[in-house]
């Protein structure tokens, strides 16, 4: 499978933003690579929609920016989360583990359902 | 993350740009990842190309970044400000929480001020901007000769006249009129237990129909019930509720009116009132149609009312009566009377008769309680600055500590907008409770005040003046405190300098602006009570004290002229002997109509041996009266009173007035001679005292007395002259008409002295009104004054205490105290003598018989304002000497 080809399900990026700065406050670049790192090479996020994406999530209130000096004393913009985006990865990740598992279910079938009975 | 230096944040130094933020981030992740690919063995050129190939559209995300960013920008600032506001709001609260006398006081200063505006915009609102309460009432013309001294009697026309200009005319979509000459309680409802006088105004039967009024219930007049005699009527919705208890039935019941079944067709809407618009101050219960046919014999009685075709203008309406006005009879069975209108058909606005002559009047109250706006702003003005300057060091202090003077200059004006707020909501309490009030005056004769309330606009006006308040007069304390010097305030010491000179001087021009404003509006009253007492003062031409009259109903029907005369005169020679009988009784007489109401014109007596050229004689109001009414009344009189002698085959007598003995005999006694009435030959027997008829205002033209046993009265109104209050005469003269005719209705045995109290009535209204408003602003300038000249006693505390170290006695300090007073109530009314001498062309057509310069009032409410200024200013004089030299320098 090539994995930078790797399509993100719809709303999965805001996600596994949240996730990337629960540990703290990351700048852009970090968190494309921790997503990398944890996903093993897996999920390359693009720098096209990872941006637009952060901008998002701190308009909406659920990041917060700041600019401070990366380790190699760049000036870079940090992104933290808020109470409310804390939350919001909480609900998220109970939502995507539900979808996840329900997914799993399907996909590893091995026989037609029973007919549902009509009452 | 590590934190920015401190050189490197001020790198937003000139404020947020969003493009920028976008562009540093972006270039970050590119320098980062070439670094990493460095790391992982590329050279610096390749990495970087590497980067930027990853990367993709650099460009979109960078516009994408930077239209976000500006987004979020605005709604930060947006929120920024709201905060702000939040937190201005809350700080005035506690402020003022913690100083809540200051609060209380201007908050009732504010109430009342705004409250008065609120309710005098209502009256203008209703009497002035308003259109009257029917539709397309702008289409509404009441058409009537050029003013002159008659009144009604002149602006009515004979049933021919009106139905010739109806047909000729082209400008109207349709013209009606009523009986003018209806005297209250004209009619007697029978058959409900006691019977009950009511008033009944004969209309032209397309009235309703030409005003646009449809009925709640039942059906108007139709054209046919205007020729011959149709015993319909229609109800106004108040009789309905109140003499039927709403029956929902009542249409097609008979009713029983004076003796004639009527039939009930239809009750009028509640939002139509007759007397509002028409004649103001009068209750009318029920209208029938006006008989043309029966009225053709009669004189002038029906008043011209027209609606204009869509888009004819008043001006085209005019020369269309012009051109019509020589083709119209008086009477078309009289080819002479041809043409007696030219010059006398003149439409004019319905709006305009209504309430035209009342213009001015609410113009100048108006401009009066804009004026107690202005000293009540004006005095908020004054105690924000006086507070202010107790905080200039607050303000110096959240100034060093970075609030922007744009702040604290909002903050000052968010004070002043929360104490107009509250203000303005208890001066709607207070406007309220005044329009309420107001609306249910019936006894003022002031046209359409029963439709006075508090509407959306009034509301709107009150949002606009306590706005608009709030900004003048809590922006200028502001931008004082705003200006001043943070450095001087801070090192100043104590309550004392500072902002102290330059202050008391503005302080001292806002007091003195608020003692001229008082001083014209004082003077405006003191004009305005000058002439009320005045009219008080007319000579009426009869004596109200002492006088009662009740309408006394009659039965006279009889198959002929001479059958009716004898038997009018046993019945009011009967009712006269009865009341005189009663003790206390000291005068009676009858009279069909009373003076200072409506009344009407026969036709033109000429005397003996002149000839009759149009115009040169005087069409004399006519009264119809039985012996012993001219001495109920009061009235003066020179030659003798009719008797019952003068009766159908004696000599015929008249009396007529001063004014129209002068002008058929100038120069000549006119008892004895004799006046034409064509054949008929009228021996004047005695000149009475012109008596005030239309208003007490106006100068009388001619009158003429017929005796009731030679000519027919239209009604009966008996006079009572004694000295029992008519509280307890009513009731014995009630009783003994009854005796007399059981039909007789409990009619209201009414003083003659209201009848002119009501003719007065709009001038004490609008007397009282701006009494009302000289005061309110007189205390408030005196609060004014006191709030100076005590904050200036506190501020020299120091500096009297080491004058009284130095010698100066206690009597000494509070002449200087009290001489400041002086100084500025002395400015303040020669500003405001000035102001008024300039301005008060103004009310000058409001006045009567006063000269707008009239020296005597000019001194009194100048000495009266000396006085309340001299006594505002007392207090902190007082305070000012007992101040102890040594406690004021302790205090230091």
């Amino acid at each position: 499978m090539d994995s930078s080809r790797l399509e993100f399900l719809r709303g999965s990026l805001d996600v596994l933003i949240l996730k990337a700065l629960v540990w703290g406050p990351l700048h852009g670049y970090a968190i494309t690579s921790l997503i990398r790192r944890h996903s093993e090479d897996a999920l390359l996020v693009e720098e096209g929609t990872l941006y637009p994406a952060l901008w998002r999530l701190e308009n909406k209130g659920l990041l917060e920016a700041e600019w401070g000096l990366s380790e190699n004393n760049r000036k870079a913009k940090f992104y933290r989360l808020t109470p409310e985006g804390r939350r919001q990865l909480r609900n998220e990740v109970k939502t995507w583990e539900a979808y996840a598992a329900a997914v799993a279910k399907v996909l590893s079938a091995t026989q037609p359902p029973e007919p549902e009975k009509i009452a | 993350m590590t934190s920015l230096p401190m050189w490197r944040r001020y790198a937003r130094f000139f404020g947020a740009d969003p493009g920028a933020d976008v562009k540093d981030e972006l270039r970050f992740h590119l320098d980062a990842k070439t670094d990493d690919l460095i790391s992982q063995g590329w050279t610096p050129s390749e990495a970087r190309r590497e980067a930027e190939r990853q990367f993709g559209d650099l460009k979109g995300v960078q516009k994408i970044g930077t239209q976000m960013g500006q987004r979020m920008e605005r709604r930060k600032r947006f929120s920024d400000y709201g905060r702000d506001v939040r937190q201005d709001i809350h700080y005035t609260f506690r402020t003022l929480s913690r100083d809540p006398g200051f609060a209380a006081v201007s908050i009732l200063i504010l109430a009342l001020a705004i409250g008065a505006n609120i309710a005098v915009f209502s009256v203008v609102n209703t009497l002035l901007l308003r259109p009257l309460p029917f539709p397309n009432s702008h289409e509404l013309v009441w058409i009537a000769p050029p003013p002159t001294g008659c009144g009604l009697s002149c602006a009515t026309y004979s049933a021919d006249a009106y139905e010739e200009f109806r047909d000729q005319s082209r400008a109207y979509q349709g013209v009606t009129g009523y009986e003018a000459f209806t005297t209250p309680d004209n009619f007697r409802l029978a058959g409900r237990g006691e019977p009950q006088p009511a008033t009944g105004i004969e209309v032209v039967a397309n009235f309703f129909q030409v005003l646009g009024v449809r009925p709640d219930m039942g059906r108007l007049f139709t054209p046919e019930e205007s020729r011959g005699p149709h015993p319909v009527a229609l109800l106004t919705n108040a009789y309905w509720r109140r003499q039927f208890a709403s029956d929902p039935s009542i249409v097609g019941k008979a009713i029983e009116l004076s003796g004639t079944p009527f039939t009930v067709i239809g009750v009028l809407p509640d939002a139509f009132d007759f007397g509002a618009v028409f004649s103001p101050g009068a209750k009318v219960d029920l209208f029938v149609p006006l008989d043309l046919d029966r009225e053709r014999m009669w004189g002038n009685i029906v008043t011209l009312i027209g609606r204009l075709k869509p888009g004819v203008t008043v001006a085209q309406a005019l020369d269309d009566a012009n051109r019509v006005a020589p083709n119209i009879y008086f009477n078309t069975k009289y080819p002479q009377t041809l043409g007696r209108y030219k010059g006398n058909l003149i439409p004019g606005s319905l709006k305009d008769y209504v309430t035209g002559k009342l213009r001015r009047s609410l113009i100048a109250l108006w401009c009066a309680v804009g004026a107690i706006l202005l000293i009540a702003g004006v005095n908020l003005s004054n105690l924000l600055l006086a507070r202010a300057a107790a905080r200039a060091k607050e303000f110096a202090v959240r100034g060093a500590l970075g609030a922007s003077r744009g702040r604290i200059v909002r903050q000052l004006l968010m004070e002043s907008l929360v104490l107009s707020g509250f203000g303005a909501l208890l001066g709607l309490g207070l406007a309220f409770a005044v329009v309420r009030w107001l609306a249910h005056q019936g006894s003022v004769a002031l046209p359409l005040l029963s439709a006075l309330r508090i509407d959306g606009q009034a509301m709107g006006w009150t949002v606009l003046i306590a706005i608009s308040t709030a900004m003048i007069f809590g922006l200028l304390p502001g931008l004082r405190i705003a200006s001043g010097n943070l450095n001087d305030i801070l090192k100043d010491s104590g309550a004392g300098a500072g902002l102290g000179r330059k202050h008391e001087r503005l302080r001292a021009a806002l007091v003195i602006s608020e003692i001229a404003l008082a001083c014209m509006l004082l003077v405006s009253a003191g004009l305005l009570l000058q002439s009320f007492l005045r009219v008080l003062d007319v000579d009426l031409g009869f004596q109200p004290e002492h006088a009662a009259s009740i309408n006394v109903e009659y039965d006279d029907s009889a198959p002929n002229n001479e059958a009716s005369i004898a038997k009018r005169s046993e019945i009011f020679q009967q009712v006269l002997e009865r009341v005189s009988t009663i003790p206390g009784v000291e005068a009676a007489g009858i009279a069909d109509y009373l003076p200072l109401g409506p009344n009407r014109d026969w036709d033109t007596p000429v005397p003996q041996g002149k000839t009759f050229v149009p115009g040169q004689y005087p069409d004399p109001l006519v009264y119809v009266i039985t012996p012993g009414f001219i001495r109920a009344m009061g009235i003066h009189l020179r030659g003798r009173d009719f008797t019952w002698a003068d009766g159908p085959h004696s000599e015929r007598v008249v009396m007529i007035n001063v004014s129209a003995a002068r002008t058929y005999w100038p120069g000549e006694d006119a008892v004895g001679k004799i006046l034409m009435r064509d054949k008929e030959e009228d021996h004047v027997v005695a000149v009475v005292d012109d008596v005030r008829e239309e208003s007490v205002e106006q100068r009388t033209a001619a009158q003429i007395y017929y005796p009731a046993i030679q000519q027919g009265p239209s009604s009966a109104h008996l006079v009572v002259r004694s000295s029992l209050p008519p509280a307890t005469l009513g009731p014995s003269v009630l009783r003994a008409l009854r005796e007399l005719n059981p039909n007789q209705p409990a009619a209201e045995f009414q003083p003659i002295r209201t009848i002119v109290d009501r003719a007065v009535s709009p001038r004490r209204f609008f007397m009282l009104l701006v009494a009302a408003f000289a005061g309110l602003g007189l205390a408030l300038a005196a609060l004014g004054i006191y709030g100076v000249i005590s904050y200036s006693v506190t501020q020299k505390t120091q500096e009297i205490g080491v004058r009284m170290a130095l010698g100066a006695t206690a009597g000494r300090v509070q002449r200087d105290v009290t001489l400041g007073t002086l100084r500025l109530a002395g400015w303040g009314i020669i500003v405001g003598t000035i102001a008024s001498l300039a301005s008060v062309r103004l009310i000058a057509s409001l006045l009567f018989s006063t000269s707008p310069w009239d020296a005597t009032t000019y001194f009194g409410m100048l000495l009266l304002l000396l006085v309340v200024a001299l006594l505002s200013g007392y207090l902190p004089a007082k305070r000012a000497s007992s101040i102890h030299p040594m406690v004021a320098l302790r205090n230091q």
